[in-house]
């Protein structure tokens, strides 16, 4: 039973920085509709920030303030210069603004590997591995501060997207872009704006995640992978269900783990993500409704 | 246009006779893996550019068809050269109830829940290492010595694959492909099974995909998980292959497959030995830095031409070379 309640603990922790990456993913494929497969490489660079920062001194957790404007800044440069143009562009393929985040991940991950090359970097502070007990049970402490403040970024974005007209700007173009135009919102910034947010979240993900893990460029690929199965899990465009997807994968990661063998843990959610296209298509926003 | 079947017949003779001239191993090599690439670019070019089903995972029927191969050795103790009949089938058996039950989904989804085949079945052969030999991959002896034989193979497959897509996509299934492309819902409306028809799409895809894995095997020896599943070297490769030269063209998955097999090793080579020819002449260091910096920089060149192709050939090399033309013979007069 502590075994099991310890592994619910491991996975709801991981999960809280999922829920992060998770929203940013969502974010950005509900406004516009595709799938970013540069998310993870975008968390990358966020870490190889912090990574640097922290050689330099600078706590992981401060850092979170040069990453962030960074990634956001990066994310608009992207969606305004070179996955927007392609709206206009007449070709056989409609996916091919995937591929060209397939492209721009590429040349992310290449730069990371130029600057830094390939061999693993760690972020260690005097806390990365401390943690303290409650009730029998071990919590991280980075990862819990990571869980802590995710919840308060996760609550932020939504009280922005519910409360603010930017954050209206964004819900109404990700329901109908053509009536969102018509009502006199500049779409084209809106979702310049919205790539930004969503590589801003994903890049607090990469500063949080960065002291209990380690840094290498191809880093970014799994968790590209693990963000749209969370996104896939919580439903398009659902912040609400980015967190519960995000959640359930950190679970069923660290339960697969735990009990099937450490081999498996990335199979667990694969498996999931497949079931959950066959048997829940639209994911948790059918259950949650928002 | 017209031109075109005279032109490939051209090219294939020129193709068939070139071991006579070209004795390197090493040229062969390269000519070995550009002919790969024609099969498994024109087999995924089949399936997302004329039936509109993009995949990100076709890295799992190559490697299925290269563990095929390698476990008919490694199991039956005959040899690796059956792979390349049931490579392709094995490929098939897994696309089709793979296609049976994610045909409902659409367009990015349907992506996705082919990259994630893609991870799980590397996963699998990790995992399954009593099956598979997990990460110790599989060894096989090659047949031949001589680069010769598998090369007039991989000519033969290759032409039998472009030939044979050509074939498929200039008959009735073709346009039933392009019509599952432009408008799925008109196109079931109009009565065409878009389920069967995608699946027969995935099936010719996966089979020459499986074979070309199976050659693979043959010909280089060794395959663990992380080579043949590989979602940068195979999958998103071949997506590169087939869009830079040309989605949905006949041609467009071979031009792109020698753009892309030649600045891979133009890039690994470091410009053919020129850098290093250069440093040796020279005795500058400068030379010997420059060559490794380019030799690690093969794929950001990968991904800068993806950007590129997609931001101004978006139809590819054969898709846009009217565009080429008018653009190389009149410059600056448009706009």
């Amino acid at each position: 039973m502590a075994i099991f309640l310890q592994t619910l603990v491991a996975g709801l922790l991981k999960g809280g920085l999922y829920a992060l990456i998770g929203i940013g993913m969502t974010l950005i494929m509900g406004v516009m509709g595709i799938i970013n497969l540069a998310h993870g490489q975008m968390m990358m660079l966020a870490m190889y920030i912090t990574f640097v920062l922290s050689s330099m001194g600078v706590d992981p957790y401060f850092s979170l303030l040069v990453a962030m404007p960074a990634l956001f800044l990066l994310g608009v440069l992207i969606q305004k210069y070179l996955l927007n143009p392609l709206i206009k562009v007449e070709t056989i393929l409609p996916e091919n603004q995937v591929l060209m985040t397939v492209g721009i991940g590429m040349v992310l991950t290449e730069l990371a590997r130029f600057v830094f090359k390939s061999d693993y970097k760690y972020v260690t502070t005097s806390y990365s591995s401390s943690t303290f007990f409650l009730g029998g049970i071990s919590f991280n402490v980075p990862l819990t501060i990571a869980f802590v403040i995710a919840l308060v970024f996760t609550a932020a974005m939504f009280g922005f997207l519910i409360k603010t007209d930017l954050g209206r700007s964004i819900r109404a173009t990700a329901q109908d872009k053509d009536a969102a135009t018509l009502m006199g919102i500049n779409t084209a910034r809106i979702t310049a704006v919205t790539m930004g947010l969503g590589a801003a979240l994903v890049a607090a993900a990469g500063c949080l995640l960065a002291p209990v893990y380690y840094i290498f460029p191809d880093i970014g690929g799994p968790f590209t992978a693990k963000a749209f199965v969370i996104t896939i899990l919580g439903g398009l465009g659902s912040t609400v269900g980015a967190i519960l997807g995000g959640i359930t994968l950190g679970m069923a990661e660290s339960l697969g783990a735990t009990y099937l063998g450490m081999e498996y843990e990335d199979v667990v959610g694969l498996a999931i993500f497949v079931a959950v296209l066959l048997f829940l298509p639209g994911g948790f926003k059918r259950l949650t409704k928002i | 246009m017209k031109k075109t079947p005279i032109t490939a017949i051209v090219v294939l003779a020129a193709l068939a006779l070139l071991p006579l001239a070209v004795r390197d191993n090493y040229f062969l090599h390269l000519l070995i893996l550009f002919l790969m690439w024609v099969v498994i670019g024109s087999s995924w070019n089949i399936f997302a550019g004329y039936t509109g089903q993009v995949s990100f995972g076709h890295a799992a029927f190559f490697g299925t068809g290269a563990y095929t191969a390698g476990m008919f050795v490694q199991h039956a103790g005959i040899s690796a050269w059956w792979g390349m009949a049931f490579g392709g089938l094995a490929a098939m058996l897994l696309g089709l109830p793979f296609g049976a039950i994610c045909f409902p989904l659409r367009g990015a989804y349907f992506a996705l829940a082919s990259l994630a085949l893609n991870l799980i079945l590397m996963h699998l052969a990790t995992i399954a290492e009593r099956f598979t030999g997990g990460m110790q991959g599989i060894m096989i002896m090659p047949t031949f010595v001589s680069k010769v034989p598998y090369y007039y193979i991989a000519l033969g497959m290759a032409a039998v694959t472009v030939v044979a897509i050509q074939v498929i996509v200039r008959s009735k299934w073709g346009y039933y492909f392009v019509s599952i492309r432009e408008d799925q819902d008109a196109a079931e409306s109009l009565g065409i099974n878009t389920n069967a028809y995608k699946n027969v799409s995935l099936g010719v895809s996966t089979f020459f995909t499986g074979t070309a894995g199976a050659l693979y095997m043959n010909y280089m020896g060794f395959i663990d998980p992380h080579v043949v599943f590989s979602l940068h070297d195979y999958s998103v490769m071949a997506i590169l292959v087939a869009i830079v030269g040309g989605v949905g063209t006949i041609y467009g998955p071979a031009v792109g497959a020698f753009i892309m097999v030649g600045l891979q090793e133009l890039f690994r080579s470091g410009f053919f030995g020129l850098f290093k020819y250069l440093g040796d002449r020279t005795g500058s260091e400068a030379f010997t830095q420059a060559m490794e910096v380019v030799q690690h920089a093969h794929v950001l060149v990968f991904g800068i031409l993806v950007v590129a192709v997609i931001l101004f050939l978006p139809n590819g090399i054969v898709g846009d070379w009217g565009k080429i033309r008018k653009g190389v013979s009149r410059p600056k007069s448009a706009a």
